[in-house]
């Protein structure tokens, strides 16, 4: 069944699939991820400590995003960026907007929803005793949150972050709906020129395993590491 | 903005040919029932078999179920669905290879089987969870009766199990649902690629994908309520939360 597979393929294209596809890949998660985070902790904060109306309006966002596919989101925000992006400046007509800006946009919109969850949860496990401690002290609600709260949720939340890291990882490959040359974007494409699907196809998955695998079992051991003894 | 907007694109018939473009999504909403409906149970029935083994007493049933459940965790469930439909029929025998790409509907099993053994990956892990967070008495007390081990779990630990994680399985339930939309990449009419085609058709992109986000919210709070039915029933008088 390997009778005609052809390593020289995925050796001849190796240049391409990391050069530009899993570097495309790797820039939109960490972007993604370090946007995702800081929206999150936003809309987090909004939601446990802004007005009745604000915290409603941010959990329907965080619910609706929540509720739909990625794919669905990504093409919304392909083709609402542009008009979003014409009322904004008043431009005359939409704008242009990238393939990667694009992606970039949608990927830390969606998952900030995502991230603001895991943030609040770990707002939560606080023990409440802490904001008291603090309010006694003398700090205000944001010195409060900014020295004493978050340091600690994002210490012990850094294992489930890295997991949604992971996941968002994987999900950057369904930018292959806009045809962007992101890792498996490149290889799809290649295998498509050569008629090569099986070893393209393979050697994408064995590459995912790897990453994904790798950073999984890193973020298990992070867990036994970082948890905070009370 | 200057977009043309036109609610009534849904009730226009669409170039299809064989009703409107509101059918047209109807349809889709349609495949992304049928399609999730199929995967999940084929991801509950998968995933509580893998979930026991996990759960069993020994090293190696543990690395077996990880041989299981690791790749489909960690490869994205897109190169999935393309590994199952264009890489697997050239694996295998050529004549099974040809009976596979030629299957009416290949789409469509494909869909089934791709997302439904992604998702009993999760599955597998929320039921062993769901086995390991019963008391170690359970198991004991049911051999003490003479129960077979296999018994044992029938009669006495799955039953707990399932209860103790139905809230996280309703959310891998609406991710079935949600994740059937990855299927369009293999050329799955369901709802997603049914609001592409409408928008490719008549250019009314934000009408088409308003219907579908509807479509999505109405399938997972139908899906959500009906978890919720059947946690209401399944809860024991005395156990858990009053």
């Amino acid at each position: 069944m390997f009778s005609n597979f052809d390593f020289g393929e995925i050796w001849r294209a190796l240049p391409f699939l990391f050069l530009d596809g899993m570097r495309f890949t790797l820039t939109l998660t960490f972007l993604a991820t370090a946007g995702g985070i800081l929206l999150g902790t936003v809309l987090a904060l909004l939601r446990l400590s802004g007005g009745r109306a604000v915290s409603a309006i941010v959990a329907g966002y965080v619910n609706l995003m929540r509720s739909l596919p990625l794919l669905l989101v990504i093409f919304w925000f392909y083709f609402l960026v542009p008009y979003v992006g014409q009322w904004v400046m008043g431009a005359p007509r939409p704008i242009k907007v990238g393939g990667f800006t694009s992606a970039l946009l949608t990927f830390t919109l969606f998952e900030a929803a995502y991230f603001s969850e895991i943030i609040r949860g770990g707002i939560q496990s606080i023990p409440n005793g802490q904001a008291a401690a603090a309010a006694a002290l003398g700090l205000t609600h944001a010195q409060t949150m900014r020295y004493v709260i978050l340091p600690q949720v994002f210490r012990t939340m850094l294992p489930v972050l890295l997991t949604q890291t992971i996941v968002l990882f994987q999900d950057t490959s369904l930018v292959y709906v806009l045809s962007l040359d992101d890792f498996l974007g490149v290889a799809s494409k290649i295998a498509q020129r050569d008629g090569r699907l099986v070893e393209l196809y393979l050697f994408a998955a064995l590459v995912y395993f790897a990453i994904s695998f790798c950073a999984s079992q890193a973020a298990r051991r992070l867990q036994s590491r970082v948890a905070i003894v009370r | 903005m200057n977009y043309h907007w036109n609610w009534g694109i849904f009730l226009e018939p669409s170039p299809e040919g064989n009703g409107t473009y509101g059918q047209m999504l109807l349809s889709g909403l349609w495949m992304t029932l049928q399609v999730s409906v199929l995967a999940w149970t084929l991801a509950l029935c998968a995933g509580s078999c893998v979930g026991v083994v996990r759960s069993l007493p020994s090293a190696w049933a543990r690395r077996l179920s990880d041989v299981w459940i690791e790749p489909l965790r960690n490869i994205p469930l897109l190169v999935q669905l393309f590994l199952w439909y264009f890489v697997l029929p050239e694996l295998i025998p050529e004549t099974w290879g040809d009976w596979l790409k030629q299957l009416p509907n290949a789409p469509f099993y494909n869909a089934v089987v791709g997302v439904g053994l992604f998702m009993s990956a999760r599955v597998a892990v929320q039921v062993a969870t769901g086995l390991a967070a019963l008391p170690r008495g359970q198991m004991a007390a049911g051999l003490a009766l003479g129960l077979t081990p296999g018994q044992t779990y029938r009669y006495v630990l799955l039953p707990m199990a399932f209860r103790v994680v139905l809230p996280p399985l309703t959310s891998e339930l609406i991710n079935t649902i949600k994740n059937t939309s990855v299927a369009l990449t293999i050329g799955l009419a369901e709802l997603t690629a049914r609001a592409r085609a409408v928008q490719e058709f008549s250019f009314q992109v934000f009408e088409a994908f308003a219907a579908a986000t509807l479509g999505y919210l109405a399938i997972n709070l139908l899906a959500t309520l009906a978890m919720r039915l059947i946690e209401r029933q399944a809860r024991l008088p005395g156990y858990g939360k009053a």
